[in-house]
């Protein structure tokens, strides 16, 4: 039956080759752009991997996760006290990014799935500031200033320090969230999370167990997070807790929801645009947000599935 | 500081930051029981609240001078204002929506409430305001600590206007009308009820409400900024849990009992200023975990 489901586009041979040509495009681009232009390329990527680990738990489960940042601070920190402070190779915190945001995710996720699903957004906005409180907090994680000098991974023999080489690593973590999302989302499983999100009472009727279905919708999307999370840290080598605040949240959300939820191509357009739009049009500045947030407050009004909607009805 | 003056001191510096609390978790708590709509922008109601308050407070401080005298007609009037606010958002924003799918109602909540916090800081440049008032410390001596007018005036207002708002919601039309569309709004449609008017009526009285916890917390400590609408927002929402939401009483005993629950918390060694926040949420996770429904609250499943 999934072959059916499949969007018709993806099966296409035009679809095939224009995502080829998309693919292809992003690999040469290094070869033209210069860093200014790699780094933002770079950030969209990233963008995407995170709207995308989002999209699960906003798109396919229909859940609003308001503290998302959090476990992208998760796996940032993980990466930083593990390289700095135990010594250990950064392709170590990539596990334990996993295993630290997993358990994040359960402990909130799951005490407040098993109530009505609208406080999981308010809880999640509680939990986002408690992660970013806590780190600013402790001594170990270097307080308000954060870690800094978190070393650069080595991968096959090279020391990633270079824009290009964390442009390719970004293109694909954002290519693998793309593959992932896309078998999640045609899985039981992923079966599972938009049975709940139309018909929650039908779901449960035929025997899906909604808390745990939410809650592994809730996890996975935390998991995508700290992966990136621990790559960022290896870009940036420094982190601070004011990356990681409500309003990193609402940018990850905005490229989600302006794209258009539940759909793969719309989600990746909406974390390009996120990030690619307050560059084109730097004269804003300021105003960026209040731009964002009236263009979300309209989209919400006369679009509400996104620029590039799924073809299921948001209603 | 002898124990028991802390003590004491912590009593009144947290009934007066319970009371801010109760009245914003009054709206919060009175909009979800009736429309089942968590409307994030309520805490930025009470921000644009205090901007308003202090908007009227300068306008009249000329004539009618900073003290009670030009703060009274401030709070009205940023009350009527505010309160119009919330209506012109909910015709706006929540009423197309009103069939949708919670999460787009979600969002769209969201949304405007950044579109609040952003015009603010667009034109107040995120610079934090000052709010200067004539208030003196003048005040009595209740045994160790000092009590001023000022403070008292604030529960003692908070009180009035929670009083008010039981009576209107327990023994009006109106707010028999608002406890009907909470159970059935379908039904009220069909016995007449005006049920767009009613929620109208309700994000009035909330958004007002928010408004003058706003000014008062302006006029108490002396300062307000764009972003003082969000911290508040979430710990309005924890009350309204605490208490057991869509319940008045509850939202005032839960704001009053978080408002506590923080100045002490203050003083306990390694929790401190510092960790005031993380152990106010924690609290709220831990009693969804344990009594999801409140404390006045009934048990209650997600509706079929």
């Amino acid at each position: 039956m999934s072959t059916t489901t499949a969007p018709a586009a993806a099966r296409s041979p035009r679809g095939i080759a224009l995502t080829a040509v998309v693919i292809l495009a992003a690999l040469g681009i290094p070869l033209v752009a210069n860093s200014y232009q790699l780094e933002v390329l770079s950030e969209a990527w990233f963008y995407v991997l995170l709207c995308l680990g989002l999209n699960i738990v906003v798109g396919y489960a229909g859940l609003l996760d308001l503290g998302y940042a959090a476990f992208f601070a998760v796996g940032a920190y993980t990466a930083g006290l593990v390289t700095l402070k135990l010594g250990l190779s950064f392709w170590l915190s990539l596990p334990l990014a996993v295993i630290a945001a997993s358990i994040a995710g359960v402990v909130i996720g799951g005490p407040t799935l098993r109530l009505r699903s609208d406080y999981l957004a308010i809880v999640t906005l509680g939990f986002g500031e408690m992660v970013r409180i806590t780190v600013r907090n402790l001594s170990v994680t270097g307080g308000a200033s954060g870690l800094v000098g978190i070393s650069r991974p080595w991968l096959f023999g090279y020391k990633l320090n270079s824009i290009g080489s964390y442009y390719y690593i970004f293109l694909a973590l954002a290519l693998l969230a793309v593959v992932a999302s896309h078998r999640l989302e045609r899985s039981r499983i992923g079966r599972a999370w938009k049975y709940v999100r139309s018909d929650e009472d039908a779901a449960r009727a035929m025997g899906i167990n909604h808390a745990t279905i939410k809650l592994s919708a809730y996890v996975m999307g935390a998991i995508f997070a700290a992966i990136g999370g621990c790559f960022y840290a290896a870009k940036m080598t420094a982190i601070a807790p004011e990356t990681f605040t409500f309003n990193q949240s609402l940018l990850i959300l905005l490229g989600v929801v302006l794209g258009g939820r539940g759909k793969i191509p719309g989600v990746i357009l909406g974390a390009i645009v996120v990030v690619v739009a307050p560059e084109l049009f730097r004269d804003i500045g300021s105003m960026r947000m209040l731009v964002f947030a009236l263009s979300l407050l309209l989209i919400m009004l006369l679009r509400p599935a996104g620029i590039w909607p799924e073809r299921w009805r948001w209603g | 500081m002898p124990l028991q003056e802390i003590l004491l001191q912590q009593l009144a510096n947290g009934l007066i930051l319970g009371s801010f609390y109760a009245l914003v978790a009054l709206g919060y708590s009175m909009v979800y029981g009736v429309i089942k709509l968590l409307n994030f922008a309520h805490g930025d109601l009470y921000m644009v609240g205090a901007f308003a308050g202090f908007g009227c407070l300068s306008l009249f401080s000329g004539w009618l001078g900073a003290g009670w005298a030009g703060i009274v007609p401030s709070i009205l009037l940023s009350m009527v204002a505010v309160g119009l606010l919330g209506v012109v958002i909910d015709r706006i924003a929540y009423r197309p929506l009103r069939e949708a799918p919670k999460l787009s109602v979600l969002i769209t909540a969201l949304a405007v409430s950044m579109v609040l916090e952003n015009t603010v800081l667009a034109f107040t440049g995120g610079q934090f305001t000052a709010f200067s008032t004539d208030l003196g410390f003048a005040g009595i001596d209740l045994g160790l600590v000092h009590v001023t007018y000022t403070q008292m005036v604030l529960v003692g207002t908070s009180i009035v206007l929670m009083v008010v708002l039981e009576l209107f919601v327990s023994r009006t039309r109106y707010g028999r009308a608002m406890r009907a569309i909470a159970i059935d709004p379908d039904a009220c449609r069909l016995m007449g009820i005006d049920v767009n008017r009613t929620i109208a009526l309700t994000f009035f009285i909330g958004s007002a409400l928010a408004a003058a916890s706003g000014v008062l917390a302006g006029v108490y400590y002396g300062s307000i900024n764009f972003f003082m609408g969000f911290l508040i927002g979430l710990k309005a929402f924890t009350a309204a849990v605490i208490g057991g939401i869509g319940n008045i009483p509850g939202a005032m005993l839960g704001g009053l009992l978080l408002g506590l629950l923080e100045a002490f918390g203050t003083q306990i060694p390694g929790i401190g200023g510092q960790w005031k926040d993380v152990f106010v949420f924690a609290f709220l996770i831990l009693f969804l975990v344990f009594r999801p429904t409140g404390i006045l609250g009934k048990p209650e499943v997600e509706r079929m």
